[in-house]
């Protein structure tokens, strides 16, 4: 049995169909219930829903064998874990924010941010000095007060930015849902993780 | 045989006795700048410092093989054999706190050839296999490895981006950063030798590093250690160090690698020395999961007593209840005492009254 970890809320829904139609449905985990695990005996899976940012923790850590997790959260946390596929969904970008005319080409650059290793590995291939301001949400907000000279976000439509003003600076990496697998799974349940991932890419080709 | 994490380290050490390596101990702090010096070499780059009497900085330390390398004369003739276990001082995996993890190791330092390749790779399946039969032994070659990434003319940061993607079976990602078949093959060829050597050799067919990785792969499949030999490219080590075979050990149930070892001439030529070098190091903090359900305790005794009891009344009744019970725990009736697991006893007078389980 494959125990596998998926990002709760509309990525998940979307990524749970591509497993459903690679022949590893699982019909009961789109009901609405208190059950915390769904399992589909048949196929071989027991499906569980967590909090996206968790999923890369419960698959390094073992409790789940694969899951789907966002490249942004793989970069941020560095899970030693195996990305075995590009789902090519929950599409967007990492990007630095901020009004064009403030960004500071030579001071110590304000940066808040959900992402703070991804920040600092970026600012650091640059040689740029930053001060990190770690904030949980709610980003957008900090240059408009002052709090940030710029952010490093998620940016999908750039909508919001766009009502405020801000701008999309420069773009860090494109971001997507990606298959990652524990290492140790890998090891001793290797055809049937190997099943999974042929199969997926199948149907996302 | 089930395993028991308390006597491996005496199984382990027997084992390598048995097989010619002495015992190393060494201090548990050196120079800081050794680590410094070397901080690529080590799992983490943050490493408790202190200050020494006389100045110094020093750090307690983070790794082993380094002290052995430092704290070793080179060998003159016969290949230096030793296995040490030891503590040593890391952040823990989440990053908050430092902690003081085990690590059983061994390392050869000299003349390394083929024999004392096989040598160190049997053994570490041996230790595996001490733990548990279901356990993999993932094998890689660095000098392989290096061929390709030659080819793909890859350097720099293209070269660590592409050892990364390979590392983690990252093929989409290994596409945008070069078009090499062969290198797109290493990133997800694993399996048996017998599945993935036909593989390699079409690959490289006059690679002497191949030859080598045949040789090894067919002396460990004759000395019975054919089922749990991996070959798998995602095992990488930094090739600033490591420079031949590499490998990872894993244990079913335990969601990561226990064991992991390689050849690393470049680590001794950074340090001076001329010799050739392997070794490998085990986990054992990370088998803890595997341990059985420990047997139930005996019940232990608790002995309330009041605070105006006659010392002589009480050291009396530990002595009675010490012949009958496992263990003994007086405390002084202050109505504040946990009982739990434990048979309760109290003094009243000079005699013990029983009052129950957990009462």
């Amino acid at each position: 049995m494959l125990n596998i970890a998926l990002p709760k809320g509309r990525l998940g829904e979307t990524v749970y169909e591509t497993f459903a139609k690679a022949g590893f449905s699982c019909p009961a985990l789109l009901e609405k219930s208190r059950k915390l695990t769904f399992e589909n005996p048949q196929a071989g899976v027991r499906y569980f829903w967590v909090k996206p940012s968790d999923v890369a923790v419960y698959v390094e850590r073992g409790a789940a064998d694969i899951g789907v997790a966002g490249k942004d959260i793989l970069l941020e946390y560095t899970p030693d874990v195996y990305e075995l596929a590009d789902l090519q969904v929950g599409k967007c970008r990492m990007a630095v924010a901020g009004f064009p005319q403030k960004y500071p080409s030579a001071q110590m650059l304000r940066v808040a941010t959900k992402f703070p290793n991804i920040a600092r590995t970026y600012y650091a291939t640059q040689g740029r000095d930053i001060d990190i301001i770690h904030l949980n949400g709610s980003i957008e907000i900090a240059p408009i007060l002052g709090l940030s000279d710029v952010i490093v976000d998620i940016v999908e439509t750039g909508k919001t930015l766009k009502e405020n003003g801000l701008e999309v600076l420069e773009e860090i990496t494109p971001i997507s849902a990606r298959l990652i697998a524990n290492k140790s799974s890998y090891k001793f349940k290797t055809q049937a993780i190997q099943t999974i991932v042929q199969a997926i890419q199948e149907k996302n080709l | 045989m089930g395993f028991d994490i308390q006597t491996l380290p005496r199984q382990l050490s027997k084992l390598y006795s048995k097989n010619g390596y002495e015992p190393y101990t060494m201090s548990k702090f050196e120079e800081y700048a050794l680590y410094l010096r070397n901080k690529d070499f080590l799992v983490s780059d943050r490493v408790l410092t202190f200050t020494d009497t006389d100045g110094k900085l020093m750090a307690l330390k983070p790794d082993v093989t380094l002290s052995i390398i430092k704290n070793t004369r080179p060998s003159t003739g016969a290949i230096r054999k030793l296995f040490y276990q030891e503590n040593v001082y890391r952040p823990g995996k989440s990053g908050q706190g430092f902690r003081e993890i085990m690590q059983i190791g061994l390392e050869c330092m000299g003349q390394v050839d083929a024999y004392c390749i096989f040598e160190v790779l049997r053994l570490a399946i041996l230790s595996l296999r001490t733990i548990s039969n279901a356990c993999v032994l993932d094998i890689s070659h660095m000098g392989l490895l290096s061929r390709a990434l030659d080819e793909a003319g890859l350097s720099g940061k293209l070269r660590k981006m592409a050892l990364a993607a390979i590392s983690s079976k990252n093929l989409h990602e290994l596409r945008e950063l070069c078009s090499s078949k062969t290198l797109e093959t290493m990133a997800v060829l694993c399996g048996k030798p017998a599945q993935v050597l036909p593989q390699l050799q079409a690959l490289f067919p006059d690679a002497p590093e191949l030859a080598e990785l045949k040789i090894l792969i067919a002396a460990l499949e004759s000395a019975g250690c054919a089922d749990c030999i991996n070959i798998d490219f995602s095992v990488v080590n930094d090739m600033q160090y490591y420079n031949g075979i590499v490998f990872r050990g894993f244990v079913e149930g335990v969601p990561e690698g226990v064991l992991s070892g390689g050849e690393y001439d470049g680590l001794m030529e950074r340090m001076n020395r001329k010799e050739k070098a392997i070794g490998f190091a085990l986990y054992p903090d990370l088998l803890e999961r595997l341990m059985p359900p420990s047997k139930e305790e005996a019940p232990k005794a608790l002995l309330l007593y009041s605070t105006d009891s006659p010392l002589e009344a009480v050291a009396q009744a530990v002595q009675k209840l010490a012949q009958q019970e496992i263990a003994v725990n007086a405390q002084p009736d202050t109505g504040n005492v946990s009982a739990a697991g434990c048979r309760v006893y109290r003094l009243e007078g000079k005699e013990v009254r029983y009052l129950g389980n957990d009462a």
